[in-house]
C-alpha cells in the first residue's frame, strides 16, 4: 500500500528533549475513516506523539504527512486549517464565554484579523451551532457560561467545539478522563457517531473503552511502538502484558 | 409621539451598552465647554490626547495582554511628525530671515546645519505629514511586535523590549539635536495652512476636533471589542493554546492590537502638537510611557470610557498637586500604581461595576419598595465579596467581572460600556 | 605616534570596556537573581542601587565627623553594610508586596514602579535633591602607572576586584549553598519543592532579598565613580534588564557574557562616533538580537 492511500502517515518521527528521546523512530499509520485507540503507560509518549502531530511540539526528525502534505514546517493554525483538530487533556474552553460563543468562536470562518473584524454571525453559523450543540447533548445550555457546565459537559463542550471546525483528523487526549460510567457511556456513542465521515486518534486508559470504541489499538512504550493491532491481539500480546504488568 | 421615540432611543443605547459612552460624551463636549474658561477647556483638550494613549492601552493591555511600556514612543512620532510640519510653515524665509541660513527651523541654525536634511523636505507637505502621523508609528508597531509575537514572545519581555525602544528613541532624539530639536524639542509652531492655532478660538475649535476623534476612536473600539476579533482576543487570554488549535494565527492577533494601540498612541500625540504647540523627547521616554499606563489602569484596564476618566483623573491630579504640594505627588502616583494593583486591578470601572451600581440599585430598589424582599443587602453586596475573593488569586479581570455580573441585581440602571462589552 | 603610545591607549581603552563590563555585571547580578530566578521584574532595582550609595555616604559624613581616623577603612564596612540594608529593605517589599504578586509578572512590574517613585520621593525629601558624593579614601583615589603614559584608574579596578568578589560569592552560594540548592529546585519546580519540604516562600523572600542587597552592594561600588542623586537609579534601570535578558534571563553565565559583549559593543563603538550615537547603536543592536533570538545568548531547551 502506497503512503497516499494514509489520512496520516508518520515516519520515522523522532523528538529529543535534552538528549532525551521522547518519541523514538515511530511509524504510525491511520486510514480514512478509522478510529486508532493509542494506549501505553504513563510517560511512553503518547501526548508527545499528539504535540507533534498538531505541531505544538517540533519534531528533531522524521516526517508526518497529512493527506500527503508534510505538516512537520507547518505553523500550528495552518496544520489546524488543513484540517486536524485536537482535544487537550484537560477540558480547554473558554470559560468565561457563553456555550454559544464557545462553539461560535470556533466557526472556521473569519480566521484572519480582518475577517474576524467583519465576522457575522449569521443563520448558518446558528443552524450549526445549534446541531453542533444538539450532538454533543447541550442544545439546553446554549445561553450558560461554560465555566459553570459540569466535567464531563467540558469535556463533551471542546469535542463540539472542535466539531464546529469539521476536521478531518480528530485527535482527542483522553476523552473521558473524570467521567462517571454513565458520561462515558454517552461519550462512547458519541465518538462512533462522530467518527463516521473522518478519522481520529485516542488516547485513553480505560482499557472496556477502548475495546468499546477501537477499530484498532496501538500500544507505546518508551516513546516507541510496542503492538499494534486489533484490541485481542494486543492484549494477548506477550510484550504488552509485560510492560503493563511489569517484570 | 416624542416619547416613544425617546423611549425607544433608549432601548437602543442599553442594548448596545453605550450609556458611559453617552454620558462621556455629554460631559465632554458639553458639560466642560460650559463650565470652563478657554485655559482650563484647552488644559482638558491637552489631557485628553492622553486619552488616546489610555484607550489604545485598554485594548492592548486590558483586551490583547500585551503591556507596552513604550507607548510614549507612538505618541511621540505621531507628534513629532505633526510638529515637523508645522515647524517647517512657522520657518519661511521672511520669519527667519535673522538666521544664518534663512528658510530652515531655528534649531537646526542653532547647530550649524546650512541645508534642511532630505528626510524632513517631504513634511513639507500637510498629507504627507498626516500620514506619517498614521503610518510611521503603526509601522514601527508592526516590525516589534510581529518580530516579538512569531516567536511567542510576550508578557514581561515585550513590556523591557518596549521600554527599551522608549529609551533608545530618547537619546537618539537628545543626541541629534540638530535634527529633531534636542531636549527642547520643536518649539514654536505658529499656524497649520495659515490658521493661527494659537488664538482661543483655533484652541476651542481644536478641542472639539480632539472630543469629537476621541469618541469616534472609543466608539470604533466598541465595536472592535464586540466583533469576533474581541472576543478572539479574550479567548486567547483565557486558553491561548485552544485558540491557537482552532486554526487561529494567535500572533497576528496580538499584533493588531498593538498596532491598533500604536495608531490611537499616534493620533493623540499629532493633536497634543497642534493643541499644545510643541512636542519634546519629555513625552517619547520611559516615565511618560509608564505614566500613560497608570492612566489606563486607573480608569480601568477593561474599560475604554473609564480610562478616559482616568486619564482625565490622574492628570488633574498631577497638575494640582504638583502646583501646590510638589512633594507629595510623588508619593500620590507611587500609591496609585501599588493601590491599583493590589487594590483595584479594574480601576473606577471596576469600582462602579462591583460597589457604586449596587448601591444605586439597593437605593432605587429602596426608593420603589420600602421593604424589598427580593434584593436583602447582603444578596447584593454577594458579587463584591466574590469579586474581592477572585482578585486575591489572581484570576484575569475578565474572569471576575463575568462571575460577578450576573448577579448584579436586575435594578441596576447604569452600566460602563467598556464592561458591558465583555459580558455579552 | 609611536607604538607604545598606541599600546598605551589600547590597553587604557581596554580597561574602560573592563570596568564598564563590571559595572553592568554589578547591576545584572542581583537582577538576574530576582528576574532569572523567580521571574519577578523589580522595577525598583535602581533604587536599591541607590539605597546602596547613600548608605556609603551615610558612613563616610559619620566617620569624618566624629571619627576622622577611621576615614581609610569606614568603606570596607559601609559596603557591607549597604548590603544589609538593601537586603533589609527588600526583605520588607516581598513581604508587604511582591509575594501577593507572583502569579502576576506585569502586575508586579507596575507596583515595584510604583515602589521605585515611592523610594525616589523619600530620598528628595529626606536625604535632598541634590547629588552627594561620599568622601573617598586615599587609596581609592588616582591612578597606577605601571610605566610611562599609561593610567590605569583605581577606582576603576576597585569595582572590578568588587565585581569579581561578589560574582564568586553569588555563584558559589547558588550552587554550593543550601539557600543556591532550594532556589534552583524551586526554579525547576515549585509543586515539587514545596512536596519535598522547601519552604519555597522564605526562599523567596531570601533570593529577593539577597538580589536587593546585591544592587546595594552595586550602588554602593558606583559611588566611586559618579556622584549619587534621588533619581540615579531610574538611569540603570532598563541597561540592567537588557544585560539580564540578553544574557539569557535563568543563566548567569549569560548574564556575565553579554554584560562583557555589551560593554565591549559601547566602549568600542564609543571611539568611533559620540556617546549618545554608541549608546543607540549598542541598545539597538541587543534589541534587534533579542527579537532574533528572544531567548537570550543562553538558554536551555526545556520540555514544555
Amino acid at each position: 500500500m502506497s503512503n497516499t492511500d494514509f489520512v496520516l502517515a508518520v515516519e520515522d518521527l523522532t523528538v529529543s528533549f535534552d538528549g532525551f528521546k521522547a518519541i523514538d523512530a515511530l511509524n504510525l499509520y491511520v486510514n480514512q475513516g478509522e478510529l486508532r485507540v493509542i494506549i501505553g503507560p504513563n510517560g511512553a509518549g503518547k501526548t508527545t506523539l499528539l504535540d507533534l502531530i498538531c505541531g505544538k511540539t517540533r519534531a528533531s526528525s522524521g516526517s508526518i504527512k497529512f493527506k500527503n502534505h508534510e505538516m512537520t514546517k507547518l505553523a500550528e493554525h495552518k496544520i489546524v486549517r488543513s484540517g486536524i483538530g485536537r482535544k487537550f487533556q484537560t477540558p480547554s474552553i473558554y470559560e468565561n464565554l457563553s456555550v454559544f460563543k464557545n462553539l461560535e468562536v470556533s466557526f472556521p470562518r473569519g480566521r484572519g484579523v480582518f475577517g474576524a473584524l467583519a465576522f457575522k454571525c449569521s443563520d448558518d453559523v446558528k443552524e450549526r451551532v445549534q446541531s453542533v450543540a444538539t450532538e454533543i447533548g447541550l442544545e439546553g445550555s446554549l445561553d450558560m457560561e461554560a465555566g459553570l457546565l459540569s466535567h464531563g459537559q467540558k469535556q463533551w463542550l471542546e469535542i463540539g467545539m472542535l466539531l464546529m471546525q469539521d476536521p478531518e483528523l480528530l485527535m482527542l487526549d483522553e476523552p473521558i478522563a473524570g467521567m462517571s460510567a454513565r458520561e462515558r457511556e454517552v461519550t462512547a456513542d458519541l465518538l462512533k457517531r462522530i467518527c463516521k465521515n473522518r478519522s481520529m486518534i485516542v488516547i485513553e486508559h480505560d482499557m472496556a473503552f477502548v475495546a468499546q470504541i477501537a477499530d484498532k489499538v496501538t500500544v507505546m512504550h518508551q516513546g516507541k511502538i510496542l503492538a499494534e493491532g486489533s484490541m485481542d491481539k494486543v492484549q494477548n500480546d506477550p510484550k504488552v502484558i509485560d510492560v503493563y504488568l511489569g517484570h | 409621539m416624542i416619547s416613544k421615540l425617546l423611549s425607544s432611543l433608549k432601548t437602543w443605547i442599553d442594548q448596545r451598552g453605550l450609556n458611559g459612552f453617552i454620558i462621556l460624551a455629554i460631559l465632554l463636549a458639553v458639560v466642560f465647554p460650559l463650565a470652563m474658561d478657554s485655559f482650563r477647556l484647552n488644559l482638558v483638550g491637552k489631557y485628553l490626547t492622553y486619552g488616546f494613549v489610555a484607550i489604545g492601552l485598554v485594548m492592548a493591555w486590558g483586551y490583547g495582554g500585551v503591556l507596552s511600556l513604550g507607548q510614549g514612543v507612538f505618541f511621540g512620532l505621531g507628534g513629532y511628525a505633526m510638529a515637523m510640519f508645522l515647524k517647517l510653515e512657522a520657518s519661511d524665509p521672511i520669519s527667519t530671515k535673522i538666521q544664518s541660513t534663512p528658510g530652515i527651523p531655528d534649531f537646526m541654525d542653532w547647530n550649524q546645519i546650512t541645508a534642511l536634511p532630505i528626510w524632513w523636505e517631504p513634511f513639507r507637505h500637510l498629507p504627507f505629514a498626516l500620514l506619517a502621523v498614521l503610518v510611521v508609528p503603526t509601522l514601527l508597531a508592526f516590525i516589534i511586535s510581529f518580530a516579538m509575537f512569531k516567536r511567542r514572545v510576550g508578557g514581561v519581555y515585550f513590556a523591557i523590549i518596549t521600554q527599551a525602544v522608549a529609551l533608545i528613541l530618547t537619546v537618539l532624539i537628545i543626541g541629534q539635536q540638530g535634527y529633531t530639536g534636542g531636549v527642547n524639542g520643536i518649539t514654536d509652531l505658529k499656524t497649520m495652512l495659515g490658521w493661527d492655532t494659537r488664538t482661543n478660538s483655533a484652541k476651542y475649535i481644536l478641542y472639539f476636533v480632539t472630543v469629537a476623534l476621541l469618541l469616534a476612536s472609543i466608539y470604533g473600539c466598541q465595536w472592535i471589542q464586540k466583533s469576533k476579533l474581541g472576543t478572539l482576543l479574550l479567548a486567547m487570554r483565557d486558553k491561548e493554546d485552544r485558540v491557537r488549535f482552532s486554526g487561529y494565527d494567535v500572533a497576528m492577533f496580538k499584533v493588531f492590537a498593538f498596532c491598533l494601540a500604536a495608531f490611537l498612541s499616534a493620533i493623540g500625540g499629532a493633536l497634543f502638537t497642534l493643541q499644545v504647540g510643541f512636542m519634546s523627547a519629555s513625552f517619547v521616554g520611559i516615565v511618560p510611557s509608564i505614566e500613560m499606563v497608570i492612566f489606563a489602569a486607573v480608569g480601568g484596564r477593561m474599560s475604554l470610557v473609564g480610562a478616559v476618566y482616568g486619564t482625565l483623573l490622574v492628570n488633574f491630579g498631577k497638575t494640582y498637586f504638583s502646583e501646590s504640594f510638589p512633594d507629595l505627588w510623588l508619593f500620590l502616583m507611587a500609591a496609585l500604581f501599588i493601590g491599583v494593583v493590589m487594590a483595584f486591578p479594574d480601576g473606577l470601572a471596576g469600582l462602579w461595576e462591583s460597589h457604586i451600581k449596587g448601591w444605586l440599585a439597593r437605593g432605587r430598589a429602596a426608593l420603589r419598595k420600602p421593604k424589598n424582599p427580593d434584593a436583602p443587602p447582603s444578596q447584593i453586596v454577594q458579587p463584591d465579596a466574590d469579586v474581592m475573593t477572585m482578585q486575591e488569586i489572581g484570576s484575569p479581570p475578565l474572569a471576575r467581572s463575568a462571575s460577578g455580573s450576573p448577579r448584579v441585581p436586575s435594578g441596576a440602571g447604569m452600566q460602563v460600556s467598556g464592561i458591558q462589552g465583555q459580558s455579552a | 605616534m609611536s607604538v607604545s603610545e598606541m599600546l598605551n591607549i589600547g590597553m587604557m581603552q581596554g580597561f574602560a570596556g573592563l570596568s564598564l563590563f563590571a559595572v553592568l555585571l554589578l547591576m545584572g547580578l542581583g537582577l538576574a537573581i530576582i528576574f532569572g530566578q523567580m521571574g519577578v521584574i523589580n522595577m525598583a532595582h535602581g533604587e536599591f542601587m541607590t539605597i546602596g550609595a547613600y548608605t556609603i555616604y551615610l558612613f563616610s559624613t559619620i566617620t569624618e565627623n566624629h571619627f576622622p581616623k577611621l576615614v581609610q577603612s569606614y568603606f570596607i564596612f559601609a559596603i557591607i553594610a549597604a548590603f544589609f540594608i538593601a537586603f533589609a529593605v527588600g526583605w520588607f517589599i516581598e513581604w508587604s508586596l511582591i509575594r501577593h504578586l507572583y502569579k502576576r509578572p506585569l502586575d508586579t512590574l507596575l507596583a515595584t514602579w510604583g515602589i521605585s517613585l515611592g523610594m525616589q520621593q523619600i530620598f528628595r525629601s529626606f536625604i535632598g535633591p541634590k547629588e552627594v558624593s561620599p568622601t573617598l579614601p586615599d587609596w581609592l583615589m588616582g591612578s597606577w602607572s605601571p610605566h610611562e603614559g599609561l593610567d590605569i584608574p583605581i577606582n576603576g579596578m576597585f569595582v572590578m576586584a568588587l565585581t569579581l568578589v561578589v560574582t564568586g560569592g553569588v555563584l558559589l552560594a547558588l550552587y554550593k549553598s543550601r539557600w543556591g540548592l532550594r532556589v534552583r529546585a524551586t526554579v525547576a519546580n515549585r509543586t515539587m519543592a514545596n512536596a519535598i519540604g522547601i519552604n519555597t516562600k522564605k526562599t523567596d523572600r531570601l533570593t529577593f532579598a539577597i538580589g536587593c542587597g546585591i544592587a546595594g552592594i552595586a550602588g554602593a561600588a558606583f559611588t566611586t565613580i559618579g556622584s549619587t542623586g534621588p533619581t540615579s537609579g531610574s538611569l540603570y534601570i532598563v541597561d540592567a534588564f537588557l544585560v539580564v535578558t540578553f544574557g539569557g534571563a535563568a543563566s548567569l553565565l549569560g548574564t556575565m557574557a553579554s554584560a562583557f559583549g555589551i560593554a565591549q559593543m559601547q566602549s568600542i563603538s564609543e571611539f568611533f562616533m559620540t556617546g549618545s550615537m554608541a549608546r543607540v547603536i549598542t541598545l539597538l543592536t541587543i534589541v534587534l538580537i533579542l527579537m532574533m533570538r528572544p531567548q537570550g545568548l543562553f538558554a536551555s531547551k526545556i520540555r514544555r
